[in-house]
């Protein structure tokens, strides 16, 4: 009965999502107040109907009921009961009914938080929003049913892949989904702008916030994702430039190129028509995300099981939703002028400089990830696009990008002056350049970027600093003015510097893994001792348990640094017998100078030898702080009360724009 | 500066960054993109040893070897070919004889060096390539499809 029920709520929710996407709209058009407010109630009702539907799956899940094809392919008695709450998002069908819960949270959430929006305007955004909804609930209804029967039903369920078992997994999926969904908040803002033909600082500052949370979230998302990776896939790597990494990557270049663009069309009225287009691109990202992860059509260490019906729709719906808002902008982002001059070097020039960059990363990432399909399509070779490429490409792209971070809070709107600039920042570029020599003297045989890494972070880290002292004139006014400014920063400015340190630390933290990992594979017997990386592992043989739904080979080393006992670590190996697989739990011992990391093969002979690998990652901690750091900053960035009192009033607030009115 | 100037400095800039962009990824392209060889077009093509390559298809019953010191060796066949395969390193949880597999690496001296064993997060789940591969061969079964889908 539940099952059908939350079937059932999503089948009404697909006809609310028909009503509040065209009647507002036509109200907003044809200016009826009526109309225009039926889509407050009908954003409402929207998630009411999909929390319902949500909560359906997720009681089927709890009380195991195996007449739902869903649990059973994805659940069973024994899963501890996290992961079978985790279980109703870690597949396809119960990942859209996430996937159109938060579409509608975040529908409801602008219902609600957007009084002080226009309402025509706000119609329109919320009729978008329901267009996007549409698609999404015939894809489930039609190719993808998370409460179809079965009948009979098995006495038990196959289980949940146990990779995908892991409490970092757990979460990965809704805060990814958050990231991703939350750019269509976005992509309806630009919609309907596009649709009333004008872009203003109002418009900016309320699409900010949102871009804001969305990116927040697909920060925390990302990182959660590689942490995952980092932990439990056994490799000590974090990022292997995966389709489906780069799937979740492509919408956070455009989101956050998207984040910078806003405030020059807030502060300076320019580069709307480009804003616009960034906001499409950003959700388009997204859906493309969504496609590769679901359609199974690259050859991607994350893939799912494939099924074409699904492809193709994705694919519809993709060419629907690009292609579309590309037309529109197309047609309508010429009126999109922007008033303000444009001086190359200023604060808005270095923040073009940031998109530009971000806009051809984006696209260097996004050729690397389609072009096996595309030669694929076109009948050429099977080949594919390793991360040799994107960090031949990427990497180098950054380095501008990165110096010019620092420069850029430096330089004033209108018309700013490097030298200064510059000049302020001198013992920044001292310090950086010897961290770099110093990165380079300590292993000489180490990796160029590792060491350009180094230099850019300290390069960046500092800038942050001396553009906050350089903020509150320390030491230039008497102490106690220097403390009045610090207090009186806006929260957005703390958050740039919040958001532009914790980059500087996870750069360090990548360059650190990525240029000096140590590695080490051999077989071990008891007692027997290796030396990595100054720290002395000896290995005190293997056991065998078991935990709740797996059995366990949990291995023993004891570390000794300058024959001083040091930390022991326990990796293990389990297997998870429903689903016939193993999986790698790494051993990892975390200081602020680098990870201890151990892993245990099989075993080989029958003294009791296993093979070991032991990892040492340099500095990885500090990609997590760093990450969790900007995170904050985006954070801090939204509570801006700017975001919220007073300031988006429109100067001429007319209720229903005429397309013409553009500024 | 007039504003046509300026106009002309942006495109100057962002036209600059994509030629950069083109050049990087031009000359990575050169050396990056690794071509997918099932084992008879190994054995046919014959590639140059210094060439990357991903080599896909199943392992072979019975022919997994472990050499100590985290050496293993194992055959990955087509059914038509068969290619010897040596690896060094943690296979993937998943890697299983009679499964599919992806392998990269170079082709040395008739046997297939890899250096990395591509990790599946599904038992079912068969890289697509691996599954041409197979349908190329003749060897695609009604039943493994059911059972690979």
């Amino acid at each position: 009965m539940t099952a059908e029920l939350g079937h059932f709520a999503l089948i009404l929710a697909m006809f609310i999502a028909m009503v509040q996407a065209t009647l507002p709209l036509i109200g907003a058009q044809r200016n009826m107040p009526v109309w225009v407010e039926l889509a407050n109630p009908a954003s409402y009702i929207q998630l009411a109907l999909t929390t319902f539907a949500f909560a359906c799956l997720l009681h089927v899940y709890l009380i195991s009921d195996f007449t739902v094809v869903n649990v059973v392919q994805n659940s069973h008695t024994d899963k501890p009961l996290i992961y079978k709450i985790a279980g109703t998002w870690g597949n396809h069908e119960g990942s859209l009914l996430l996937w159109v819960f938060i579409l509608a949270l975040f529908g409801a959430a602008v219902a609600l938080f957007g009084r002080n929006l226009p309402p025509a305007f706000k119609a329109r955004v919320l009729s978008v929003q329901a267009m996007i909804a549409i698609g999404f609930y015939l894809f489930m209804l039609l190719t993808s049913n998370p409460f179809e029967r079965i009948s009979p039903a098995p006495l038990n369920g196959t289980d949940l892949n146990p990779l995908l078992q892991d409490p970092g997994l757990a979460i990965h999926p809704p805060l990814l989904y958050l990231g991703y969904v939350g750019f269509s908040v976005a992509f309806s803002f630009a919609i309907a702008a596009l649709i009333e033909g004008r872009v203003d600082a109002a418009w900016a500052r309320w699409v900010r916030p949102w871009t804001l949370a969305a990116w927040v979230f697909l920060t925390g998302g990302i990182v959660l994702g590689s942490w995952w990776a980092y932990y439990e896939l056994g490799w000590g790597g974090w990022w292997f430039w995966d389709p489906v990494e780069n799937a979740s990557f492509m919408p956070w270049l455009a989101g956050t190129a998207l984040l910078h663009s806003a405030v020059v069309v807030e502060k300076r009225d320019t580069l709307k028509g480009w804003t616009v287009l960034l906001a499409i691109v950003a959700f388009s990202m997204s859906l493309l995300g969504t496609f590769i992860v679901r359609s199974g059509v690259l050859t991607s260490v994350h893939a799912f099981a494939t099924d074409p019906t699904r492809g193709v729709f994705i694919l519809l719906l993709l060419a629907i939703v690009i292609g579309g808002s590309l037309a529109l902008f197309a047609w309508r982002g010429p009126q999109l002028k922007g008033s303000g001059l444009f001086q190359p070097i200023s604060r808005e020039g270095a923040l073009l400089f940031n998109n530009l960059v971000m806009a051809t990363g984006l696209a260097a990432v996004l050729l690397g990830t389609l072009y096996p399909l595309f030669i694929d399509v076109v009948g050429g070779a099977k080949i594919s696009v390793g991360a040799p490429f994107f960090n031949a490409v990427f990497l180098p792209l950054m380095v501008p990008m990165i110096i010019a971070m620092a420069l850029g809070p430096f330089l004033n709107w209108k018309r700013g002056d490097v030298m200064p600039a510059l000049a302020r920042l001198r013992f920044v570029a001292i310090l950086a350049l010897a961290a770099g020599a110093a990165a380079w003297s300590i292993e000489t045989d180490g990796p160029f970027m590792g060491v350009i890494g180094i230099a850019l972070a300290v390069w960046l880290g500092g800038g942050v600093i001396a553009e906050v002292c350089e903020r509150i004139h320390l030491f230039k006014a008497p102490i106690a003015e220097s403390f009045r400014r610090l207090n009186r920063m806006p929260r957005a400015t703390w958050g740039m510097s919040f958001a532009h340190f914790g980059m500087a630390l996870a750069i360090a933290g990548m360059s650190g893994a990525g240029g000096w990992k140590v590695e080490s594979i051999q077989t071990m017997k008891p007692g027997e001792t290796i030396t990595v990386s100054g720290y002395d592992y000896r290995f005190d043989g293997a056991t065998s348990s078991k935990g709740p739904n797996y059995s366990v080979i949990a291995g023993s080393f004891t570390v000794f640094k300058d024959g001083q006992e040091f930390t022991v670590l326990k990796p293990e190996k389990r297997f998870y017998p429903v689903t016939q697989m193993p999986t790698t739990e790494a051993a990892i011992h975390t200081t602020l100078m680098g990870d201890l990391y151990a892993v245990i093969g099989d075993e080989e002979g029958t003294d009791g030898s296993f093979v070991t690998r032991i990892y040492y990652n340099p500095l990885v901690v500090w990609m997590w702080i760093g990450t969790v750091v900007m995170m904050f900053g985006g954070a801090l960035s939204i509570s801006d009360r700017r975001h919220r009192v007073g300031v988006p009033q429109r100067s001429k607030t007319p209720v229903i724009a005429k397309p013409t009115a553009s500024v | 500066m007039k504003r046509k100037h300026k106009r002309l400095t942006f495109v100057g800039v962002a036209l600059l960054l994509l030629a950069a962009a083109a050049a990087l990824v031009l000359t990575a392209f050169e050396e990056s993109i690794v071509f997918f060889y099932s084992p008879t077009d190994l054995v046919t093509k014959n590639p140059e040893p210094d060439r990357r390559l991903r080599l896909g298809g199943l392992v072979v019953d019975d022919s997994i070897e472990k050499q100590g010191g985290g050496l293993v060796q194992f055959r990955v066949t087509d059914t038509a070919e068969t290619v010897n395969v040596s690896f060094t390193g943690l296979l993937p949880d998943l890697f299983r004889e009679g499964q599919g597999v992806v392998a990269e690496g170079r082709f040395v001296n008739g046997v297939f060096m890899a250096d990395e064993v591509l990790a599946k997060h599904d038992e079912n789940y068969m890289p697509p390539e691996v599954a041409e591969a197979l349908k190329k061969s003749g060897q695609w079964k009604h039943n493994e499809e059911v059972e690979y889908q």
